[in-house]
């Protein structure tokens, strides 16, 4: 993925600074928690929406079994609409295809409507190193843009900057990538939307070459589907003379009949719309009308090593709707950019250990980054079940075994560091197989119970330096169970 | 009816008020209940934490303690779940393994006959007004896996309604986690703590005297925070609330 997140720290010391920025809490308790009962409202009125939930579950899995034979039917549907596919196996081809295709227009800008499989490639960099401008044209991904920052929700990348920030950044910035913001620019939305409206224009009626991602893909007819909001999407489709579409190979559907389902979860679980504003659908090119050339680069990067996986393949049913951020407690608290990835969130959290691996810092700590609270399950609109692919993960970085790395089958070692955990573990299962051994260990405990700290030292001050300690009682239960026989002769 | 109380691990060592108070209203209830004292741990925390082959053993030791009583009531939503949504997974899995049905059987008979306290009231006995008598404002926290893996719903909050004396108030955010976690809280503990906070100031905002919730693991991390945070409010198993009676309140 992008070269941004290289190095980053573990997730809990990523999320410390987040937890205690107050001004960051605040907008993203306020976001999160508005959106989230819009998606409430927008889900109750559907009648059906357990059948459509697990509908789309359906299509989807059935459609990652028989992948290969979609895929292939896709590379023939969009071969004969007039458009060209390429293969990419990882983001570094992903890029160098993109980068030649933009080379060969001769052009050294390009139009992008918000897409994350570009983002997951680090795309923008790869064509900046080229000589090769990128511009962002959905509202929040140019608030990112523009301020030289990191995107941290999927949906809205901007979520963690409030109305002043964003108006200090389009005053600031604007005049670096081309129309200045107006003068005496104000924080109402109506006049930041102006204002966005108006740079982007120029660069929407100037550009020769778009690139974009896609929400769905039409196996049967090769038609590709982009959702919005903003229109943004809908000029960046059409305008330029050739488009050039990213898009993860789990995107498939078999057939436009399947799409029914899907443009009816994904707004509601995303904008809490009944229907999104912008539905674009494009089938290979058309004479005299949108663009001459069309390029649809399929991306693996990692996709078919996580469909190896029974536990973990689910994480590609996503849709990106971002539900299961906008209800998680601990995306509230900690904030996108503490999960190292373009996917922060609960499904940051199981889909960037399968498609980087477990092997680096934040990789490894991010299945641990969730309380197994099962918000994120409930609210899915395809049904993945977060919490089993965590701990399934959480599995995978203690105990190692079996996974699959660029197509092959590989033996991991058990991650280091969990060492003194792992003895704890196997201490405690020793004793719990023996319930003499729990009980000596408990009256110890109760003998011992004045003595105890209020605070601990070590691993403990985890919990003490927040929260006290709860007093261990003078018995056990099974004490008083033996000694009153189930309390029959307690004497009162 | 032959019942077990698989009290917990964590119950049974820092918590017995909460296995006594089980046993009295069982008792009062007439059901008979048993605690077979060769019983431990479910497991969670090992399972919950990735390590499910240490899980194992302990999940086949619960069941042979366990499969010969016709019900088993656990006051732990956590723990009830993790027998009756997690054993029959570890099973799958080592099914999935190539290890043979050897795990899934073993773990098979105690799966449906295990219920969270609160179930086993409404459900099995089919009673929501236990006779209790508690005279204080409680408001109700719903624990995760009881919400959201064993589905109690309202149960909960329908033996809360039918207590004489006491006065039920709504908690705001009450579906949000409180941020326990097993060892999440100590993994994450600034976020864990800081999901703890909110809960607390939600919990104090609605002026009660009690948080009432049906799993005292996660009343550890709430309670801790509560007397941290000096909110004058307590923490209390709805096991207690309602065990208490007007001849023998509990506090
Ligand atoms: S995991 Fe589910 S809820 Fe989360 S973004 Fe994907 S589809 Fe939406």
């Amino acid at each position: 993925m992008s070269g941004t997140f290289v190095g980053m720290p573990a997730f809990p010391e990523a999320a410390r600074e987040a937890v205690h920025d107050q001004t960051l809490r605040g907008n993203l308790r306020h976001a999160t928690h508005t959106i989230r009962a819009k998606r409430r409202t927008a889900v109750a009125e559907v009648s059906d929406w357990a059948e459509l939930r697990e509908a789309g579950k359906r299509i989807k899995d059935h459609t990652l079994r028989h992948l290969d034979r979609y895929l292939v039917q896709l590379e023939e549907s969009v071969t004969a609409a007039g458009g060209t596919v390429h293969w990419a196996a990882d983001a570094g081809e992903a890029n160098r295809i993109v980068t030649r295709l933009v080379k060969e227009t001769g052009e050294s800008e390009v139009v992008k409507v918000k897409s994350m499989a570009t983002q997951e490639i680090g795309l923008n960099e790869a064509l900046e190193e080229e000589g090769i401008r990128a511009y962002e044209t959905d509202l929040a991904e140019l608030i990112v843009q523009l301020g030289k920052d990191r995107p941290s929700h999927i949906l809205v990348p901007a979520i963690h900057r409030n109305r002043g920030e964003i108006r200090e950044i389009f005053a600031r910035e604007m005049s670096e990538w081309g129309r200045p913001a107006p003068e005496g620019l104000t924080d109402t939305p109506a006049e930041l939307a102006e204002a966005a409206r108006l740079h982007l224009r120029e660069k929407f009626l100037r550009a020769k070459v778009g690139v974009s991602g896609a929400n769905f893909m039409v196996a049967e007819t090769g038609t590709l589907v982009v959702v919005e909001s903003e229109g943004n999407g809908r000029m960046c489709l059409t305008l330029p003379e050739t488009l050039i579409s990213v898009v993860g190979i789990e995107k498939i559907v078999p057939t436009w009949r399947d799409l029914e389902v899907f443009l009816q979860t994904l707004p509601r679980s995303s904008t809490a719309e009944r229907m999104n504003p912008y539905t674009s659908t494009w089938t290979g090119t058309t004479d005299e009308d949108g663009p001459r050339n069309f390029h649809l680069v399929l991306l693996d990067n990692g996709r078919t090593d996580t469909l190896a996986d029974e536990v973990g393949r689910q994480a590609l049913r996503c849709i990106r709707c971002s539900a299961c951020l906008n209800v998680c407690p601990v995306y509230e608290r900690a904030g996108g950019h503490a999960y190292g990835s373009v996917y922060p969130g609960p499904i940051g959290a199981i889909l960037s250990p399968q498609l980087r691996g477990t092997a680096s810092e934040i990789d490894a700590s991010l299945p641990y980054a969730s309380s197994l609270c099962g918000a994120c399950y409930e609210v899915c609109p395809v049904a993945i079940d977060i919490p089993e692919v965590l701990v399934h993960l959480r599995e995978r970085v203690v105990q190692g075994g079996q996974v699959t790395r660029e197509g092959n089958k590989v033996v991991l070692r058990p991650a280091k560091g969990h060492a003194a955990e792992r003895a704890a573990m196997r201490a405690a299962r020793w004793a719990f197989t023996r319930p003499g051994a729990l009980r000596t260990g408990q009256r110890l405990a109760s003998r011992t119970r004045r003595f105890h700290p209020r605070t601990l030292p070590g691993p403990g001050r985890a919990w003490t330096g927040t929260r006290d300690l709860p007093p261990v009682p003078a018995e056990p239960f099974r004490d008083w169970w033996h000694r009153t026989h189930g309390g029959k002769d307690e004497t009162k | 009816m032959r019942v077990a109380l698989f009290l917990t691990c964590v119950n049974d060592t820092l918590y017995p008020d909460t296995g006594r108070a089980v046993v009295k209203l069982l008792n009062r209830l007439g059901v008979e209940v048993d605690f077979p004292v060769a019983q431990t741990c479910c497991g969670q925390a090992h399972y919950n934490t990735g390590y499910r082959y240490e899980a194992e053993p302990l999940a086949r030791h619960f069941s042979d303690v366990f499969r010969d009583y016709e019900a088993i009531v656990t006051p732990s939503g956590s723990c009830g779940a993790m027998v009756r949504e997690l054993y029959p997974r570890m099973g799958e899995r080592a099914r999935a393994e190539g290890r043979g049905d050897t795990l899934a059987t073993a773990l098979a008979p105690v799966v449906p006959k295990t219920y969270e306290l609160t179930e086993f009231l409404v459900d099995v006995l089919g009673v929501t007004d236990v006779g209790a008598y508690y005279p204080h404002t409680v408001t109700y926290h719903p624990t995760c896996h009881g919400l959201r893996g064993l589905g109690l719903g309202e149960r909960p909050l329908r033996l809360l309604r039918a207590v004489k004396g006491l006065e039920l108030v709504e908690l705001p955010g009450a579906e949000e986690c409180c941020g326990f976690g097993g060892t999440f809280a100590l993994k994450n503990a600034d976020v864990s703590a800081a999901m703890g906070a909110d809960k607390v100031r939600n919990a104090a905002s609605t002026g009660a005297e009690v948080l009432c919730a049906a799993d005292n693991s996660c009343l550890m991390h709430i309670g801790g925070t509560m007397t941290r945070l000096r909110t004058g409010m307590r923490p209390v198993h709805i096991a207690q609330i309602l065990a208490s009676t007007e001849e023998e309140p509990a506090a």
